[in-house]
């Protein structure tokens, strides 16, 4: 179509604009229902009984004293899950929901009960007795890796890893081109260096929560807070042995995800539960669950070697990526292998990803998963060698930037891309030349992201009145609803107020991949419009019809269909109201359709620039000022925008300065709850200001490309760099908390 | 154990209830009455998504027992708007794009309203610290930070 090449000079009307979200009068007044909200009548409680232990054999499993409680109604374990047969990524997922033959790490489910009352649950949950045989545990990456490790399976590596590796390693990845020795050679220096960062939770404020319904005709119902309504239902339905269209899903509102609620923890345990009771489920994880079964992100350990010369050009960059993933195969390693020097126009360039299990909870996407790691490394290594030759790090990665025909290190060349204004912005901004004190540095670095398509398909309903439904199938995390009926308004030069965006349940629309990969406002968006663009060429022939024309003489603008060519002028145009409202004797109802798998996405790059100051009593790094300059392709709604850049930041910001997993020498993880777990709260922070950048995307009918994960790739390795540029020392070990910092400082 | 009966004010309207010692103030807001937003993000007091006002002092109600309540006068955000009249904290918020999942904002609303109640002219700084108790994990504090500001200007005006 050949509007979809004139993205860069269309003019908009709706998109850009700043309206008022859909859901946001629901939000305020507390009337909003997330997971935890509803009810059903005669519903039972469902609580989830964990290991304490890290890796325990699981020898003997009694129930008989909590079912023997009155007010119990079911009990389950292993034992009431169908065996699930050679599809290892449903079996882990069974495993990791309700563990099989072993626990594997501290909070693995290994049983699960419903009672009339949590407190008849609580209490029951105390009588069921397991019979645990300890063994041996690790939960550090490099300490899984040696031989002679405990091992969590064997037999799970896959045919790219060498013989005679611990059976912990379970996958190799490699990317690049060029030859790295050559490019070595060719350097004025040579940097060697390894990064270690620990995990991270992705921290949403509402736990997971779901409500079960389960027939004996084998029709079920699922209510829960989930990025993706039609993942549960065909993940639930390979696990419990039910039929697709059987098991209805409906997503609740969804109090936070970033890729934590991309998988299922509960709701195959309460789906059985209510098969087993005959009676609705309700659970709800504490926080302490949350933190201790729920997907934190991988921890990683990257040895890096960078050559550079002294006026500033890379000549080889290598990357050995070590990432645990938990208990099962996944770790983010592949993403980050590929991710690591994707912003760079390199010659020589190689990365080799290692997947490793360890005694943790299965870890869960988390915000562009895999990539904030490798960036902290790759980025911290090109500032310390920028700055041994004294060059300014935004002339250095200029000087080595991806643009349009690079040849990036995972194997694409890339169309236009927004890198290089990202840092031209940068370098012409405020920011990088404010003055700054004693114990202050300031520190960049670039953060890259693939983004996704993926299968997508919306509806659109024209009501007789002319208002108009669009129906889609992704959870609304941030504002999309709104992102939505704008794009539709835009389409069909009506206004915002006119349009109402749904979310439907699995039942009533096509399947829609999870809101991931950033890819709703892109991939959803593209379908909204073309959806839209399919009830414009309905109504256009209405008005054909009414007119007598051919179909093909009338054309859609301003919101009303016109007869055009030969005909422009023969009869006044009919608004899409007034053609709504004859749809009876035209020919029925007017919908619009739109059914795809996205590919296109565009990928996406970001500069990050941030003053810390650096207490050298303490040890402790105060943020002073943060600005995320970003590429959105076209930002449909600003304001969610910047909330994507922001949001991203401060979770980046916690990443680098506070959060980790601790783990006693017991394997148990030591600080379980938001207290000891401390992401970052409004005192901590300033302001955080934010750049849009709009390069739109060829693959878009409006450019838009996704924007809410590559917030979170650069922060690690800006605030990093600020550390030490303001302390003098190089902080390679996240997080950067007050005591290594100190230490760091007292040992320089 | 038999279950405590409870005579209270909520949002302006006399409440009683049965509850058990041990159950929190939060639990009786949404199991028991149906006031489901308050949200419990923890129930250790770390993340104030439960944030109400109990005669006028702002809590964090799963660390308050339902049997405290009694004789009280307990605050929650289903009583902030006036009938179809927004708060003008809940109408900047909206405006400043001050929620992205919206779960943390009933409990964040709460404590700024409590705020603005104490302080109608807080610094940035004096926001910041005032709801360093509420977590919110999407929006990095910057639009709700903005909202509470503006929010307490336009009522300045007002008044």
């Amino acid at each position: 179509m050949a509007l979809d090449t004139k993205s860069e000079t269309r003019q908009f009307t709706v998109v850009g604009t700043r309206p008022l979200r859909p859901d946001g009068i629901d939000k305020v007044t507390g009337r909003a229902r997330f997971g935890a909200d509803m009810t059903a009548p005669g519903m039972l409680i469902g609580l989830v009984l964990r290991s304490p232990h890290a890796h325990a054999k699981i020898k003997r499993i009694d129930t008989s004293a909590a079912e023997a409680i009155p007010g119990v109604h079911a009990v389950v374990t292993r034992a009431d899950f169908p065996v699930i047969g050679d599809n290892d990524f449903i079996a882990d997922i069974l495993d990791n929901c309700m563990a099989g033959e072993k626990a594997l790490y501290d909070g693995h489910a290994v049983a699960a009960i419903a009672a009339s009352s949590g407190a008849i649950a609580r209490k029951a949950l105390k009588l069921i007795k397991v019979d645990y045989e300890v063994l041996p545990h690790v939960t550090d990456v490099d300490a899984a890796m040696k031989p002679g490790a405990p091992v969590l399976h064997e037999g799970r590596a896959n045919e790219t890893v060498p013989e005679g590796m611990s059976s912990n390693v379970v996958a190799r990845y490699e990317f690049g081109h060029g030859d790295i020795g050559a490019g070595l050679a060719g350097a004025d220096r040579v940097l060697e260096r390894t990064y270690r960062t620990e995990a991270t939770h992705q921290g949403y404020i509402e736990p997971h929560a779901c409500l079960a319904q389960m027939g004996p005709d084998g029709q079920a119902d699922l209510w829960c807070c989930t990025q993706g309504q039609y993942m549960v239902r065909d993940t639930c339905a390979a696990i419990l042995g039910l039929k697709q269209g059987q098991l209805r899903v409906t997503a609740s509102e969804i109090g936070g995800g970033f890729g934590g609620k991309t998988t299922v923890f509960l709701e195959p345990v309460a789906l059985a539960l209510a098969r087993k009771s005959g009676r609705p489920v309700k659970m709800v994880m504490t926080r302490s669950e949350v933190l201790r079964a729920t997907g934190p992100t991988a921890s990683s350990s990257i040895d890096i070697k960078l050559g550079m010369t002294k006026d500033g050009r890379i000549t080889a960059g290598f990357a050995e990526l070590r990432y645990q993933g938990g208990a099962y195969p996944g770790s983010p390693v592949e993403f980050g292998a590929m991710s690591a020097f994707a912003p760079y126009d390199l010659d020589h360039v190689k990365t080799v990803g290692w997947d490793v299990v360890t005694n943790r909870p299965k870890q869960a996407a988390y915000r562009a998963p895999g990539a904030p790691m490798a960036a902290f490394a790759v980025e911290s290594a090109i500032d310390e060698l920028a700055k041994g030759f004294g060059l300014d790090p935004l002339e250095v990665r200029l000087k080595n930037a991806a643009r349009e025909g690079t040849r990036a290190s995972y194997g694409v060349t890339y169309p236009a891309i927004g890198l290089e204004a990202t840092l031209r912005r940068a370098k012409d901004h405020p920011h990088w030349t404010a003055p700054l004190g004693s114990n202050q540095g300031r520190g960049v670095a670039c953060g890259f992201w693939f983004n996704f398509g993926g299968n997508t398909c919306v509806s659109m309903n024209i009501a007789p009145d002319g208002t108009v439904n669009v129906i889609e199938g992704n959870p609304d995390i941030g504002g999309s609803r709104a992102s939505m009926s704008m794009m539709a308004a835009e389409e069909l030069g009506i206004s915002y107020d006119q349009v109402r965006t749904v979310i439907a349940d699995t039942a009533s629309l096509g399947l829609n991949d999870v809101t991931d990969g950033s890819r709703v406002t892109f991939a959803v968006g593209l379908a909204t419009i073309e959806a839209a663009r399919d009830a414009k060429r309905e109504m256009c022939k209405r008005a054909a019809m009414v007119w007598g024309i051919e179909e093909d003489a009338v054309e859609w603008k301003d919101g009303a269909a016109h007869p055009a060519g030969p005909n422009a002028g023969s009869h006044p145009p009919m608004t899409l109201a007034e053609i709504a409202a004859i749809a009876s004797n035209t020919g029925g109802p007017i919908a619009g359709h739109y059914e795809v798998n996205a590919e296109g996405a565009g990928v996406s790059f970001a500069t990050h620039m941030v003053d810390t100051e650096v207490d050298p009593e303490t040890g402790a790094v105060k943020i002073l000022r943060y600005t995320v300059f970003q590429d959105a392709g076209k930002a449909v709604h600003p304001a969610y925008v910047e909330g994507q850049f922001q949001g991203g930041a401060v979770q980046g910001i916690g990443w680098a300065l506070n959060e980790e997993y601790i783990y006693g020498a017991d394997g148990t993880l030591q600080n379980a709850g938001f207290l000891d777990y401390r992401i970052p709260v409004a005192s901590d922070l300033p302001m955080i200001d934010t750049v849009i950048l709009e390069i739109p995307n060829p693959g878009h009918p409006y450019g838009v490309r996704g924007v809410g994960e590559t917030s979170i790739v650069p922060p690690l390795a800006t605030i990093a760099n600020a550390v030490s540029a303001a302390s003098g020392v190089r902080m390679a070990d996240l997080p950067m908390s007050p005591p290594k910092v100190l230490a760091a400082i007292k040992g320089a | 154990m038999s279950r405590i009966h409870v005579t209270t004010t909520i949002n302006g309207d006399p409440v009683e209830y049965l509850c058990d010692p041990e159950e929190t103030l939060l639990d009786v807001l949404r199991d028991r009455l149906g006031l489901t937003g308050s949200k419990e993000g923890c129930g250790t007091g770390d993340c104030g998504a439960c944030s109400v006002t109990m005669n006028g002092r702002l809590v964090c109600s799963c660390l308050v027992l339902g049997a405290e309540a009694e004789g009280a006068q307990i605050a929650t955000i289903e009583g902030m708007a006036k009938g179809e009249t927004l708060h003008p904290l809940q109408r900047k918020f909206i405006e400043h794009a001050a929620l992205q999942c919206g779960i943390c904002t009933p409990g964040i609303l709460v404590a700024a309203k409590s705020l603005l109640e104490r302080n109608p002219d807080p610094t940035e700084e004096e926001a910041r610290y005032w709801l360093a108790g509420n977590l919110c994990r999407c929006t990095g504090y910057d639009k709700i930070i903005r909202a509470v500001m503006d929010a307490a200007a336009e009522m300045r005006e007002a008044s």
